[in-house]
């Protein structure tokens, strides 16, 4: 589904991504863990499109299609979709607006003609419930005045009404109470399928606990160290970083 | 200013055309004969306003100075464009074509009791004296160079009068229809508004026209509150890109009267708009909302004025500019407390987004207080887009047009959501947000919101 190779990444002249591989088969979860300042919320940023990263070497392809000639708008409506570790507030855009502008965007790429009213607000409605979250929040600006908590459930949200065919969860876990952990966990184990595929970046196993991966992979400085599968996490939180960046060096 | 030079060509061309004009005009009551030679004195004397004029800083005339205007006795215009170009919406309707007045295209015969609409010409055939003790004592010649030049050529023009008590049951419109002529033309209309004790009514004054018209418009416009009267003034300026547009609002507030001014530009090439309202009596409140778009090279320049000249009066401003291409806009927006004007409340801001890096902005917003217990703020901000809320929309699959057109829509909003007539709000929001794709569809939009309220409530 995703493979991305070799992968050298600039940010303001610095390589900050040093030849990269990284493949994701459909219907795996695949976690990116590593100590800060290791290149985590690049990859993720980089095969959203976010501007200021200049790819220097290597490919990211998915389905076969080559990710960096897209428009950011195009990726996502392949179906590459970024949770954003902050997500932005956007004044005057009412969620409702967003999520109807997205998923009919999205249809639209694929051909689909826009989703009936009462088809979307049964949709709206039954996700928003799974994300325990007020209905008002439709009615509120795009994350304008939210917690952290509401943030990163927001996210989920957009997640479960768009269904992407991979996505990218950049931090999701970070600032979030057990409770929205819980609920946020549960979105993301909802999107698992045959046919779609999780990446998770984090810097901390608890999210691991509730959603279980397939595949780990340290990544030190700007390279994968290091993979295995869940138990890698559980020996990191352990043991630390600090072992597998001298493993790595070695 | 100019008093002491002689009158520069630009000044001479205007009062020689006005000169040709007076002489084909037949007898007219004297004070009107005056009120022409006062107009033409007091602009002969000021000459065009130019930049070193604190009032006029920003706003350079010369394209209209320059010109060359006739009148125009002409009203033909195509129905079928008129249709397409007047608002959807039901109403009482008074129609210019550039300037003249057009019976085919207005419609005057649903007028409820208590509502007289006429224009200027028949009411002032009907009863001059009527017309001439209110008309001028709000906007007088020392206004503006411009005024004196609209007293000294005016001729047509609206006078809306409602008796007291008077709830009028659709809006009125004051129509300015501009032509693509040959020759440009220029119009010096009045609008008169005497809304008596208590009464109610919506005016909407639109300006729109064939694309290719490149008019003059020297618009003043009077309006009398009485006591308790309550008028919601809608001003949609859409007039062709090569128009010229210069107006003046002035407003008499008495005490508990109430005014909501929507001051929304969209056309012209170049506009100039003063709105001054006079809260005279306790318990008048004002409220200025105003959009003003403007792109290719559009300059829009919008000028308010709420003097509080009464204790316990209310005036309430929210100007926003959306300014692409190089576009430039002016606010100006001034609230003054005249002495002993005690307990009154004054609040003005303007927010203004430039969409590209040669659209310009000039924003001044000014408080003048003489009295000590009062409550006043004011502030003016100016940014871009945000270009982070643009790529979070786009990593959604919404494309960048449409993800631009729909923050510059949130952006207006503050605005819009305060317009009560959707048939008004709609074409603001095509003409901001630009022709969005079908998938966007604002009307969809507002719709599934409503259900949404509806199930929030459950």
């Amino acid at each position: 589904m995703l493979e991305v190779k070799d992968l050298h990444v600039t940010v303001e002249g610095q390589e900050i991504l040093k030849g990269l591989d990284l493949t994701i088969n459909a219907g795996e979860v695949h976690a990116i863990m590593g100590p800060n300042g290791a290149g985590k919320s690049t990859l993720s940023a980089v095969i959203a499109g976010k501007e200021g990263y200049e790819v220097t070497q290597g490919s990211i392809t998915f389905e076969g299609k080559d990710v960096l000639e897209m428009e950011v708008e195009e990726r996502a409506q392949a179906g590459l979709l970024l949770g954003f570790q902050y997500p932005v507030e956007i004044p005057g855009v009412k969620n409702i607006y967003l999520l109807k502008a997205a998923l009919n965007a999205q249809r639209e790429a694929r051909g689909e003609g826009e989703m009936p009213a009462p088809e979307f607000m049964k949709l709206i409605k039954e996700k928003i419930a799974f994300m325990k979250m007020d209905p008002s929040f439709l009615q509120r600006a795009v994350n304008e005045g939210f917690s952290g908590g509401e943030k990163k459930r927001n996210e989920i949200l957009q997640m479960l009404v768009l269904q992407p065919r991979l996505a990218m969860l950049d931090e999701i876990d970070s600032g979030l109470d057990i409770d929205a952990m819980r609920v946020v966990a549960e979105g993301i184990n909802s999107l698992r399928s045959e046919e779609r595929g999780v990446l998770l970046v984090t810097h901390y196993q608890r999210l691991l606990d509730f959603v279980v991966p397939d595949q780990v992979h340290v990544l030190v400085d700007g390279r994968i160290a290091k993979s295995g599968d869940a138990d890698l996490a559980r020996e990191l939180e352990a043991r630390g970083y600090d072992w597998v960046v001298e493993e790595s060096a070695a | 200013m100019s008093d002491v030079q002689s009158p520069s060509d630009d000044v001479r061309r205007f009062l020689a055309r006005l000169t040709d004009r007076n002489a084909s005009r037949g007898p007219e009551p004297t004070w009107i004969t005056a009120r022409r030679q006062a107009g033409a004195a007091r602009f002969e004397a000021m000459g065009f306003p130019h930049r070193r004029v604190e009032n006029w800083k920003y706003t350079d005339v010369r394209a209209i100075a320059r010109n060359d205007f006739a009148f125009s006795d002409d009203t033909s215009f195509s129905p079928a464009t008129a249709a397409a170009l007047t608002l959807p919406i039901e109403a009482h309707r008074i129609t210019f074509v550039d300037g003249v007045f057009s019976a085919a295209l207005s419609q005057l015969d649903e007028l409820p009791a208590g509502v007289s609409l006429l224009p200027l010409s028949q009411a002032l055939d009907e009863n001059h004296e009527a017309v001439g003790g209110p008309l001028g004592r709000l906007t007088g010649v020392e206004f503006s160079p411009f005024a004196a030049l609209n007293t000294a050529c005016m001729e047509e023009g609206a006078v809306l009068r409602l008796a007291p008590g008077t709830l009028v049951d659709k809006p009125v419109v004051v129509q300015f229809l501009s032509r693509a002529n040959d020759a440009p033309v220029m119009s010096h209309p009045r609008i008169l508004v005497e809304a008596g004790a208590r009464s109610q009514a919506t005016v909407i004054e639109h300006h729109v026209g064939e694309p290719e018209a490149a008019n003059f418009t020297n618009l003043v416009e009077e309006i009398i509150l009485e006591r308790g009267a309550i008028l919601a003034h809608y001003k949609l300026q859409e007039a062709p890109l090569a128009d010229l547009h210069v107006a003046s609002i002035h407003v008499e507030q008495g005490r508990d009267s109430r005014f909501t001014s929507f001051n929304l530009n969209l056309g012209g090439g170049l506009v100039r708009n003063d709105l001054i309202t006079e809260l005279n009596g306790q318990g008048a409140e004002a409220t200025f909302n105003g959009l003003f778009y403007g792109q290719g090279r559009q300059h829009v320049d919008n000028h308010t004025l709420a003097n509080h000249n009464a204790p316990h009066t209310t005036s309430n401003e929210n100007y926003k500019g959306i300014l692409d291409d190089r576009a430039h806009g002016v606010f100006n927006g001034k609230v003054v407390v005249k002495r002993d004007s005690q307990k009154i409340e004054g609040y003005q801001s303007n927010a203004n987004l430039l969409l590209s890096d040669r659209a310009e902005i000039d924003a001044k917003p000014e408080l003048e207080i003489y009295a000590d217990d009062v409550k006043c703020s004011h502030g003016t901000t100016t940014g871009q887009l945000d270009e982070e809320a643009v790529f979070a929309l786009r990593t959604r699959g919404i494309d960048a047009q449409t993800a631009r057109g729909l923050l510059t829509l949130a952006f207006a909003g503050e605005v819009l959501d305060q317009v009560g007539l959707d048939a008004i709000a709609e074409r603001v929001e095509r003409a901001v947000a630009g022709k969005l794709p079908e998938r966007f569809n604002l009307a969809g939009l507002v719709e599934t919101a409503a259900v949404l309220d509806e199930m929030a409530g459950d």
